[in-house]
């Protein structure tokens, strides 16, 4: 317990791990998943542990506080001392389930990805916080309560007394997470793991959920493990970093050092396919990711010469809310957009999660049918759909969707996937149609060999590969990805996003580029339209939106994206607890649309009052 | 939760109608004409035709099913034609011992049901979980009216600590309650047992423990109330099952219920008898769906509150 050769000199530290071991069952024997891990945290700090899917992050989280016995898996060595708020030092790998139960809440706590699934729906939040504090610190229920309220406020959710009564699905995101950290904070714990605790929300609730956590952490003087894929909330949040990787420590350094200087390959690499907005500051087209040491260039594949390829016009899709068979209110999922791309344009579609971005993505392939506007393809009006129009927007506009095994058949080849639009839409059959399987594995960058596979038996980003090939497989001229590259590790991301780039470049595609990404955005897109309850309050050239963005919803969003750079870390603590209003209306109050404001060329903004909040 | 409960009792009528239309429809579409059944071997046609007048059955067939709609909604349900006796009658000296018996029988299987599967669950993987699951898996496969022969062998006739037949005290309920839940019991606790195994691997679940909260209360506060909220739709399915055991335990044990009243009615085409049984069970099923759904809701907030 002496390895404290990492840290600065300074007080003993919270928690020393040594040599840790960690495997999980399996057929043939036990697998080893954390090789011999040395980790050093000492209060008031925050070490943010950092890694690609299965690097091993998540199980060393779960190793820390023993859940792991629950999970199948056993620590099969090394040791994880940890001081108490006594000052006394245990080895927690030698402690019983029952005496960890003493150590679960009051000495360290933990906040889990999904705000959505880690409260108990039957239960009402309030009692879900009363309960921990029942249990360690001997309240009856009227003071668990009052307190719980308390610590609702501290995480800024107004109306405490009334919250506490509602349950978990009453809530939105965001406002679950804060409850999550009212109750890991509700018995003072000296030590607060969080594990991805904002990759499920949107930017502008991730950012206010990083700063309550860094207030909070001055207050108490806890020290936090933060465990994050994203490199932009390691440069906000944490003091130290260690890289994992196949559940090995790679490299370890504070946070300055390891963000200037890196020196494993695979920390350089990581930080290499990070996006980073504002890179593209002073460039109009976009750029593909550098990778692998080849410097791109900017693309331009746009043509202005012919009309738009995919024009809508003032498209509208609500969604009835009935009650005893009566419409009682409509949710205005898309409200009167009006959006055009040029063939070889990619027009990027912003937005925070329930803004009607995707809405506006499923209407135009009519996933979802529209109520009003007009839709042109190639100038034909397809708004109607015929027989001989629906085929050919079928056969002119795909789709990739985000997740890239729920959209591939499990029991089917991807070959037969990829070749299924080819025979719907009588382009090739037999041989013909496998010499363009193959033809169009090699174009995604998979091999022929490939079309034999099931999905299973591929990676995430192979995967994703083909739902794009099986999209490209009836020569569409619109190619809408609706967060296509969002559930991919970010070296995968950015070979993707290249990728797709490529493939514009090539076959002059046009494509809507749907994401929440902004720095995703900024790489691919030529223009961006930025959505805010159903509406475009916002669009022009990616360039004129980003550096000077019109909107403040525009501005906010941009405001909110963490910097991948430890020196810009946002100094300023202001806390906005604002809630997104919601785009379910009574039938008798329609929400205020007006045409957009020329501020530039091709930048038009909304200066009408949207949702009330701006 | 006022609103739910009448939007739930209306949606009952549409279940109702469509059940009566069935019985009627049912004695109509039989070979043979109720009515000559009725009047017996020696009527004359004119008999039979006054007869035909007084059983409501003359005139168009829709005119018909109303006016049995209304009678039977007033309670007037005609008479047995084996014993002449008003069917509101025979059905209502026997309706009581067969509700006793599936609440009875309900209640144990539903208990033990789900505390063999929930003891499963916490022990899944080890060999409490395998010996719950044999009993289960047991349960599902002897056929009840079998067990109950074998009962009666061995506790009336053997060891005669139990009475073979019949109907009163509490050791007449043992055995047939035991036979017809048997059944609903296996399937329960193979269910909940499913069900809770699925909700232990739940976030919030997971939560729980980080609380430091102690494995009792994680498994019966934080899991069997999430795990529950399938197994009440189940139970409301499971008493249909009930009802149809119920008719051949009656025979096995001679219990003067509905389910032997049934039997009888079938081998003597007692129809008026028949359909007002049938009407009977249906509505019995009903209500007891409908306090499944209550159940449900009270159990998960997101259904009460939206």
């Amino acid at each position: 317990m002496t390895s404290t050769s990492n840290l600065p000199p300074g007080p003993a530290p919270l928690i020393d791990i040594e040599g840790l071991r960690v495997s999980f069952p399996a057929e043939g024997g036990p697998v080893e998943v954390i090789h011999n891990l040395d980790l050093t945290l000492r209060a008031g700090e925050t070490l943010a542990l950092v890694g690609e899917s299965g690097s091993g992050k998540s199980v060393t989280s779960l190793a820390i506080t023993r859940l792991i016995d629950y999970a199948g898996g056993s620590l099969t060595g090394g040791t994880i001392a940890f001081t108490d708020k006594t000052g006394h030092t245990r080895d927690l790998t030698r402690l019983s389930q029952e005496a960890m139960r003493g150590i679960r809440g009051p000495e360290i706590a933990m906040i889990f990805q999904e705000p959505m699934t880690s409260l108990n729906p039957v239960l009402r939040v309030g009692a879900q916080i009363a309960e921990a504090i029942m249990l360690h610190q001997g309240m009856d229920e009227a003071a668990a309560t009052a307190e719980a309220a308390r610590l609702l406020g501290r995480v800024r959710i107004a109306d405490p007394a009334r919250q506490l009564r509602r349950y978990p699905f009453e809530l939105s995101g965001g406002m679950r997470q804060r409850v999550m950290i009212a109750l890991a904070l509700s018995c003072r714990p000296r030590l607060l793991i969080a594990d991805e605790p904002t990759t499920a929300l949107d930017v502008t609730v991730q950012a206010q959920v990083l700063r309550l956590l860094r207030t909070l952490q001055q207050e108490t003087g806890m020290g936090m493990i933060f465990i994050t894929h994203d490199m932009g909330v390691v440069a906000e949040i944490a003091d130290r970093v260690a890289v994992m990787r196949l559940g090995r420590k790679v490299e370890e350094g504070d946070v300055e050092s390891i963000f200037a200087n890196p020196r494993h390959p695979y920390t350089q690499a990581l930080l290499a396919a990070v996006p980073r907005l504002g890179a593209l500051a002073g460039e109009p087209l976009p750029r593909a990711f550098d990778i692998a040491g080849v410097v791109s260039q900017p693309q331009n594949t746009v043509r202005h010469d012919v009309g738009p390829v995919l024009a809508v016009e003032s498209l509208v899709t609500r969604f009835p809310v009935r009650r005893n068979f009566r419409l009682r209110a409509r949710i205005h999922a898309v409200e009167q957009v009006s959006l055009s791309v040029q063939p070889g344009e990619t027009l990027a579609l912003v937005g925070e999660s329930g803004c009607g971005k995707s809405t506006t993505g499923r209407s135009i392939i009519r996933l979802e049918q529209p109520e009003g506007g007009r839709i042109h393809l190639d100038g034909a009006d397809i708004t109607h759909l015929t027989g001989t129009t629906e085929a050919r927007l079928h056969r002119d506009v795909q789709f990739v969707f985000q997740d890239p095994f729920a959209s591939l058949n499990p029991r089917l080849t991807v070959g037969f996937s990829i070749a299924e639009p080819m025979l719907t839409h009588n382009i090739a059959r037999g041989a013909e149609a496998e010499r363009r399987v193959q033809a169009l594995l090699r174009e995604v960058g998979l091999t022929p060999e490939h079309a034999q596979r099931y999905p299973h038996e591929m990676s995430g980003g192979q995967r994703q590969r083909v739902c794009i090939a099986r999209a490209l497989a009836s020569s569409p001229k619109v190619i809408i990805a609706d967060e296509a590259v969002a559930a991919l590790d970010v070296s995968i991301r950015a070979q993707v996003v290249n990728l797709l780039m490529e493939l514009q470049s090539r076959l002059g595609l046009a494509m809507l580029f749907i994401s929440h990404d902004m720095a995703v955005v900024e790489r691919v897109s030529h223009r961006v339209a930025v959505m805010y309850l159903g509406q475009i309050v916002e669009i022009g050239p990616r360039q004129a939106v980003f550096n000077f963005p019109a909107h403040a919803y525009t501005k906010k969003l941009l405001a909110a994206v963490p910097i991948p750079d430890p020196t810009q870390r946002h100094r300023v603590m202001e806390l906005d607890e604002s809630e997104v209003p919601s785009p379910l209306r009574a039938l008798s109050d329609p929400p205020i649309v007006a045409p957009l404001i020329k501020v530039g060329p091709h930048h038009f903004v909304a200066r009408h009052s949207v949702g009330g909040s701006y | 939760m006022l609103a739910y409960l009448i939007r739930r009792l209306a949606g009952t009528i549409p279940v109702l109608v469509a059940v009566s239309i069935f019985v009627f429809g049912f004695v109509h579409a039989l070979p043979g004409d109720p009515a000559r059944l009725e009047a017996g071997p020696e009527a004359s046609p004119a008999d039979i035709e006054a007869i035909r007048k007084d059983m409501g059955l003359d005139g168009p067939i829709w005119q018909q099913y109303l006016r049995w709609a209304d009678n039977t909604l007033h309670g007037k349900l005609g008479r047995s034609t084996k014993t002449r006796q008003q069917v509101a009658a025979v059905i209502g000296e026997r309706f009581l011992p067969t509700l006793w018996l599936t609440l009875v029988a309900m209640a144990w299987s539903t208990v033990a049901g789900i505390g063999i599967g929930v003891f499963s669950g916490i022990r899944r993987g080890r060999w409490q979980d395998r010996a719950g699951m044999v009993l289960a898996i047991s349960g599902v496969s002897f056929p009840g009216f079998w067990l109950g022969l074998l009962m009666i062998d061995l506790f009336s006739v053997r060891l005669g600590w139990l009475p073979t037949s019949g109907y009163g005290t509490w050791q007449h309920f043992v055995m047939p309650a035991f036979c017809l839940g048997i059944g609903v019991a296996a399937v329960m606790a193979r269910f909940t047992r499913s069900a809770f195994v699925e909700v232990s691997q739940e976030d919030y679940v997971r939560t729980a423990r980080m609380k430091g909260v102690s494995d009792s209360a994680v498994a019966w506060k934080h899991t069997l109330r999430n795990a529950l909220i399938p197994v009440i739709t189940l139970t409301g399915l499971q008493f249909g099952f009930l009802l149809g055991g119920a008719i051949v335990i009656e025979t096995v044990f001679s219990w003067p219920g509905l389910g032997r009243l049934l039997v009888d009615s079938v081998s003597f085409r007692d129809y008026p008898v028949i359909q007002a049984e049938i009407m009977l069970f249906s509505l019995e099923f009903v209500l007891i769906n409908l306090l499944v759904d209550l159940l449900y809701a009270a159990a998960n907030p997101e259904i009460r509150l939206k």
